[in-house]
């Protein structure tokens, strides 16, 4: 039974309004027993086909994560999470090779999810003309789409191995580029890391994994969508994007699920290596199912990103744009050790309905001169609970370092909340941090104003919080920045009047 | 035509208006002067429909609509456009986005098409080019940083973008120097036509030199309390407020 057959209730909900992406796909797939032991870690490695080391890897991680405990110092809170009750692998059954072999019940998810799997026609002729993919007005976007534990395609792979850039399913790696997946794979975030990381690195399956070549300018936007599509099933993918000397790349992630009334778990770990004078870009546009406005279903989303710029004048750049999950818990962060690097971080969190986040980042100054940007908005509606949490921290080798840090908190209605708690630790004399804080509501003057000019309730919210995230926003990639918007507009209906 | 019958507003639950009766036929300009707190900023809230400023007796209709039942943006699309007193900011919203927007929900409302972003800037260069405004400000942010006279001369763009039939000016001259006071004069005189009617609130005889109003009314303590033609305007200018208020009480 291989035919998509949407249940009737996920159509009616995309009808519904709300959350759009709430379908689920009906494929035959792959399952690893339900719970968590060695067995299913060996399960999980011998799918992938996987060399000894990693699966000691992955052991080694999983023994660790026993000794370890839930963290409880973010300010979320949710029942404790039955690890045994889910499932650490699904797949779908038929594993394609190449692009054109894919289910066409996945292209068709993929398509009303609005993510182009298939590589726009204009490419080959382009290819043939020259070097400049957006010719013809779209720049095309090449995708990584990981379905549930695998990744199900990755587009424009041979364009992009004409430059040398690796750009694949972490799992592919594993098997083509064993010497580059094993220097990197937790030189960022050690297995040990943290309880939701260690996870990962004992059960991860699938992510993207991406290498630019020294001096190369990737010559499109690199993306990854994440769809969770099973019942009862956690994800955790891996991502990897090492960038060579000299080297530019831009990547997004974007990530939706099924309406469900059970809470899924979405534990990944993505780690980013810069090397001198290399710049990583990366977007997310993270829209998981964030649950019902009871607060019933929805995603945790608890999730480990860190990159090292490890480069001399290396600059990592974190974008990210949060509408989705029941609970969001995500610190993108930069260890800062070339000298002269840059960390940057701009976050848009919103929460509305039930939903929590507790989000923001880390910067690590290390080398010298290193300078860190941080720029996060939150905004809260209905009974959703916003944290920005931060933490800037010098050390004494630092000389020159600079951070500033700017939080904004938008609150929509009187149920919700908005938290700053920001740590700073200053050990360098000559380092200077600056952090500016404000708390605003969305005025009443604002909203007449707009509606006196024709906009509707809804639409003039969408509109003044769009102002209040523009400087996060102008960040994106113009693709996803008109998205993003939309998106933001999406997740306030009904948070208002 | 607008028609306001017996209006009783209350704010925080204060009275302000006390059964005011005004009609205002298609194609005329009314001017309404009065003491500072006399209700004048109220009634235009209360017309254009602003939360919190509760009719609590009276009807108002323009043409065939009941007017107090109907949502600001239902009024706004409907043709009613009040130009603030006090031009509200909006961080971050570019003054092009936010014009475009609003034109098209009128034009969506008239079943006309949207209109894009190219065809928008034209339109609104050569609106602002009448109006003496530099291009840059469409990129600002909707109000944010403007000066006074800066302000009064975007809510005279949008009027001029969006063509209302029945404009309501809240101390538009307010603040401006004579140059911008014959933009804004000019601006709302261009609309003048047989379906266009205008409530012009000021204090000042001189911005009713440059649009000369059909009649003028003066508001005290919530109520219409005179009525006359241009020349009472002129009287008042002399005669202040004060012997009209002693001899309506
Ligand atoms: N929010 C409010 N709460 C209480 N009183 C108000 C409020 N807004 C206006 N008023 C009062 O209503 C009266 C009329 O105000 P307004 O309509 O602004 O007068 P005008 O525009 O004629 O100067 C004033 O006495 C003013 O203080
Ligand atoms: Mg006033």
């Amino acid at each position: 039974m291989a035919a998509v057959t949407e249940t009737i209730e996920a159509v009616q909900a995309v009808n519904d309004g709300g959350y759009k992406w709430g379908f689920e796909t009906d494929i035959e797939m792959d399952f690893a027993p339900k719970g968590l032991n060695e067995d299913i870690v060996r399960f999980i490695s011998a799918k992938k086909k996987e060399p000894a080391w990693l699966l000691e890897w992955r052991l080694k991680a999983y023994r660790h994560w026993l000794t370890m405990e839930v963290p409880h110092w973010a300010a979320v809170s949710h029942p404790p999470i039955d690890f045994q009750d889910a499932f650490y692998y699904a797949a779908p059954k038929q594993g394609p090779k190449s692009l054109d072999e894919v289910d066409p019940e996945l292209l068709k998810t993929y398509a009303k999810l609005g993510i182009p799997l298939k590589e726009q026609a204009i490419l080959a002729g382009v290819e043939g003309a020259g070097d400049s993919p957006s010719e013809g007005g779209r720049m095309p976007i090449a995708v990584d789409a990981v379905f549930d534990s695998v990744s199900v395609a990755t587009s424009y792979k041979e364009r992009l191995a004409k430059d040398g850039i690796v750009f694949c399913a972490i799992s592919e790696a594993v098997q083509t580029h064993p010497e580059l997946v094993q220097q990197y794979l937790g030189s960022v975030v050690p297995q040990g890391d943290n309880f939701y990381a260690a996870l990962n690195s004992a059960v991860f399956t699938d992510g993207s994994f991406v290498y630019i070549p020294k001096g190369v300018k990737c010559p499109m936007e690199l993306s990854t969508y994440f769809r969770i599509n099973a019942k009862s099933t956690g994800q955790f993918e891996r991502t990897l994007i090492i960038a060579d000397e000299g080297s530019t790349v831009s990547y997004l992630e974007g990530c939706t699920a099924p309406m469900r009334d059970e809470n899924q778990l979405h534990a990944a770990v993505v780690e980013l290596v810069a090397l001198d004078d290399a710049s990583i870009k990366y977007s997310t546009v993270q829209n998981w199912y964030p649950g019902d406005a009871e607060g019933k279903g929805g995603i945790y989303n608890f999730v480990t990103k860190r990159a090292a710029c490890r480069g001399k004048r290396s600059k990592v750049s974190w974008t990210q744009v949060e509408t989705g999950s029941a609970i969001t818990w995500k610190y993108p962060s930069c260890l800062l050790i070339g000298d002269d690097s840059v960390g940057e971080f701009y976050s848009v969190a919103i929460t509305n309905n039930r939903q929590q986040a507790d989000t923001g980042t880390k910067m690590f100054h290390i080398g010298q001169r290193t300078r860190s940007t941080i720029v996060s908005k939150g905004i809260s509606a209905g009974h959703g609970q916003n944290t920005y949490r931060g933490l800037v921290k010098i050390s004494p080798k630092a000389s020159g370092a600079r951070n500033f840090t700017q939080c904004d908190s938008l609150l929509i209605g009187d149920q919700c909340g908005a938290h700053t708690v920001p740590y700073i630790e200053n050990r360098c004399m000559t380092a200077k941090v600056e952090h500016e804080a404000t708390t605003s509501r969305i005025a009443e003057d604002q909203l007449f104003y707009c509606r006196s000019r024709g906009l509707s309730q809804e639409d003039a919210v969408g509109m003044i919080v769009n102002g209040f995230c523009r400087e996060v926003l102008k960040e994106l990639p113009m693709e996803f920045a008109v998205e993003a918007q939309k998106l933001l507009q999406i997740s306030l209906e009904g948070s208002v009047g | 035509m607008l028609k306001i019958e017996n209006l009783h507003a209350t704010v925080d639950g204060k009275q302000i208006l006390n059964g005011l009766n005004l009609t205002i036929p298609s194609g005329e300009i009314h001017a309404i002067m009065g003491p500072n707190g006399s209700g004048k900023s109220t009634l235009s809230y209360v017309l254009a429909g602003r939360e919190g400023y509760e009719v609590t007796e009276g009807s108002v209709t323009f043409g065939d609509l009941d007017l107090l039942a109907m949502e600001p943006e239902e009024r706004a699309v409907a043709g009613v456009f009040l130009a603030f007193q006090a031009p509200v900011e909006l961080p971050g919203v570019g003054n092009a986005n936010f014009l475009r927007t609003a034109l098209n929900a009128v034009r969506r409302a008239k079943g006309e098409a949207e209109i894009d972003a190219i065809q928008f800037l034209k339109l609104a260069r050569a609106r602002m080019k009448v109006l003496n405004m530099p291009d840059d400000m469409l990129k600002r942010p909707v109000n944010v940083g403007f000066s006074g006279g800066e302000k009064k001369r975007n809510e005279m763009l949008q009027m001029a973008l969006l063509t209302p039939k029945l404009a309501l000016l809240d101390e538009t001259d307010s603040g401006l120097d004579i140059d911008a006071l014959k933009l804004v004069s000019d601006t709302v005189n261009a609309l003048r036509g047989p379906d266009f009617s205008a409530l012009v609130i000021t204090h000042y005889q001189r911005l009713l030199n440059h649009i000369v109003p059909d009649r003028v009314h003066v508001l005290s303590a919530g109520r219409i309390v005179k009525s006359g033609g241009p020349e009472l305007a002129q009287e008042l200018e002399v005669s202040g407020y004060g012997a009209i208020q002693a001899s309506a009480a």
